[in-house]
């Protein structure tokens, strides 16, 4: 399994060893194992909050240095719309899309179009009565991983498209074989992207090939000179490039993707606490009135991804204006591809990833050990052994990963001596010399 | 030797923030055995909505759960009020949830009959003033 690509890694001089990670991850993906966190591989789903929260900033996101465009003789960018939400008093997204071109990118294809263009495809294929209701979007990469790992029920309502990234690829690559005489190898084509788990989707594809994405650059590694380039422009040497409306550009932040199919029994729900929440209402048939749910990992849609500048809330703000003056949208499904050049090519299957054994017998073994080991446990889920919580550790020792005796507390019998421990885990205070004074 | 798990809930009465917790409980546990998705589905769907009805209907009560390689054994019983016209209660619409209970999305009328669908064996023990139990069985193939 170690053969999966994560964009999410480990600084490990960084990293100190504390237990933010471990308890703020989703999958139950990370693990302290000699002071430094460990990522299991096959559990990760490259959303990012241990990015969020660590303090140390031990955790990163890869994705490519702008050096990287050297290695090509034609450049296209691929910026995706909660770009435009990161510059304070922008009137006009062909500045930010002039600027990418004065940076050193031959062209530049809006991912807002790919959005347009996938908005239109959803609304014919919600005509055509083919897709299983409530239809889950695909769109934000963490999510989809988030499904095959925890709720693998639901593979079958998601959208089986695409997403906006690779239609502009397709784009941006048909393009430039029409407009110059590069070779596709002498062409690079790079995302512009918000998080790290549409960077691990261009490396590992779960329901289709990579559409000729050669990478991805963080939103937080071009802005700093991407703002001086801005900066820097006359009127006169902006450029028209601006091909998207209100639909493509809404998908930065939650909500715009379902208000783009124009229905009205839609969700959307953003963060990963509440998605999850949404996915165990959906799993027990409670949602099963509506059309469409939209899903995003991030707070507030991709303009939260943790590779952005702005506060997400900011950014929300900035697009509603800049939405204003844009038409409601400049492309379709027909200008372009047929439903069937959007398609999954792969089979979406559920990841194993949480199962004790293939076996249901040993599994089930297995299964009543984890909740004997589990009763003997303190229940504090402190995370000092090194796992999220104590049902986590016992998970740990059943699959041999962990000991009982990495628990502090495993051996503290009710009633028994307790005076080593600090004051909070005592059962109670015995100092008798400082017992009265505390009374008073 | 027959593997079994056996799995034990108390059911709070009256907190809907606490409704679910067994049934997700099982949920998780069924996942991690590897148990198909079909199977899980209609044990959680049919478990969510007996602890439902506990809530809303008779102030709490206990679940018992059995895993074994064939099936899912759920006894689901409570001290309530017990269901006076049981043919009536398993009707689809028919409820007699308080006006605050459906405000908040509930008592449609559909639990009982609900979880008799999505399980394979159910049978109901009522007696007014005593209380219900509910016996489902859902099989693996």
């Amino acid at each position: 399994m170690s053969i999966l690509f994560h964009s999410v890694r480990l600084d490990a001089e960084k990293c100190q060893g504390c237990t933010n990670c471990i308890k703020r991850c989703p999958t139950e993906a990370i693990r302290v194992r000699n002071k430094k966190a460990y990522i299991i591989s096959d559990r990760c789903i490259d959303c990012g909050e241990c990015i969020r929260v660590c303090p140390h900033h031990a955790k990163y996101a890869v994705s490519e240095h702008f050096n990287e465009l050297v290695k090509y003789r034609y450049r296209i960018a691929l910026p995706a719309p909660a770009l435009y939400g990161q510059f304070n008093n922008l009137e006009n997204v062909d500045y930010v899309l002039t600027g990418l071109k004065k940076m050193g990118f031959d062209d530049v294809v809006e991912v807002s179009k790919g959005a347009e263009i996938l908005s239109s495809a959803t609304r014919e294929m919600f005509e055509s009565g083919e897709l299983k209701k409530p239809v889950i979007s695909s769109a934000c990469p963490a999510v989809v991983r988030l499904i095959r790992t925890r709720f693998p029920n639901l593979l079958g309502n998601l959208l089986p498209t695409c997403a906006p990234i690779d239609l502009a690829a397709k784009i941006a690559r048909e393009k430039a074989r029409k407009e110059t005489d590069y070779s596709d190898e002498e062409i690079g084509v790079f995302f512009i992207t918000p998080c790290p788990a549409k960077r691990t989707a261009i490396s590992n594809p779960l329901c289709h090939e990579n559409y000729g994405i050669s990478g991805a650059i963080a939103i937080k590694d071009i802005y700093p000179v991407l703002v001086q380039t801005m900066d820097k422009l006359k009127t006169d040497e902006i450029e028209n490039i601006n091909d998207s409306g209100i639909i493509g550009v809404g998908w930065a932040s939650s909500g715009g993707e379902a208000a783009g199919l124009l229905k009205e029994r839609y969700l959307a729900a953003d963060g990963i606490e509440n998605v999850i929440n949404v996915l165990e209402e959906l799993e027990n048939e409670k949602l099963n009135d509506l059309d469409f749910i939209e899903l995003n990992c991030c707070t507030g849609g991709c303009v939260g991804g943790v590779l952005t500048v702005e506060n997400p809330y900011v950014a929300k703000a900035r697009l509603q204006r800049l939405r204003k003056f844009m038409p409601v949208s400049c492309n379709r499904l027909d200008d372009y591809f047929t439903i069937d050049d959007l398609g999954w090519t792969k089979e979406l299957t559920a990841s194993p990833a949480m199962k004790l054994a293939d076996n249901v017998i040993t599994a089930m073994r297995m299964m009543s050990r984890l909740r004997e080991i589990e009763s003997s446990l303190p229940g504090l889920d402190c995370g000092i052994c090194g796992a999220p919580s104590c049902r986590a550790l016992a998970d740990d020792i059943v699959r041999g990963y962990a000991q009982e005796t990495d628990c502090v507390l495993h051996n503290i019998q009710v009633g028994g001596k307790d005076d080593w421990l600090p004051a909070p885990f005592r059962m109670k205070v015995q100092n008798e010399e400082s017992g009265d004074k505390n009374d008073s | 030797m027959e593997d079994v798990i056996k799995l034990h809930y108390v059911v709070p009465g009256d907190d809907f923030t606490r409704a679910g917790a067994a049934s997700g409980d099982v949920k998780r546990t069924l996942k991690q055995l590897g148990i198909s998705p079909a199977v899980i589905r209609n044990v959680s769907i049919a478990m969510y909505e007996g602890e439902i009805n506990m809530v809303i209907h008779a102030g709490g009560g206990e679940i018992d759960v059995e895993i074994t390689e064939n099936g899912i054994k759920m006894a689901l019983a409570d001290k309530g009020p017990g269901i006076a016209n049981v043919e009536l209660a398993m009707k689809e619409g028919y409820s007699t949830a308080p006006d605050n209970i459906r405000n908040l999305g509930f008592g449609a009328g559909m639990g009982l009959p609900n979880i008799k669908k999505y399980t394979d064996d159910f049978r109901i023990e009522t007696a007014v003033g005593v209380g219900t139990t509910l016996f489902l069985n859902v099989n693996i193939q």
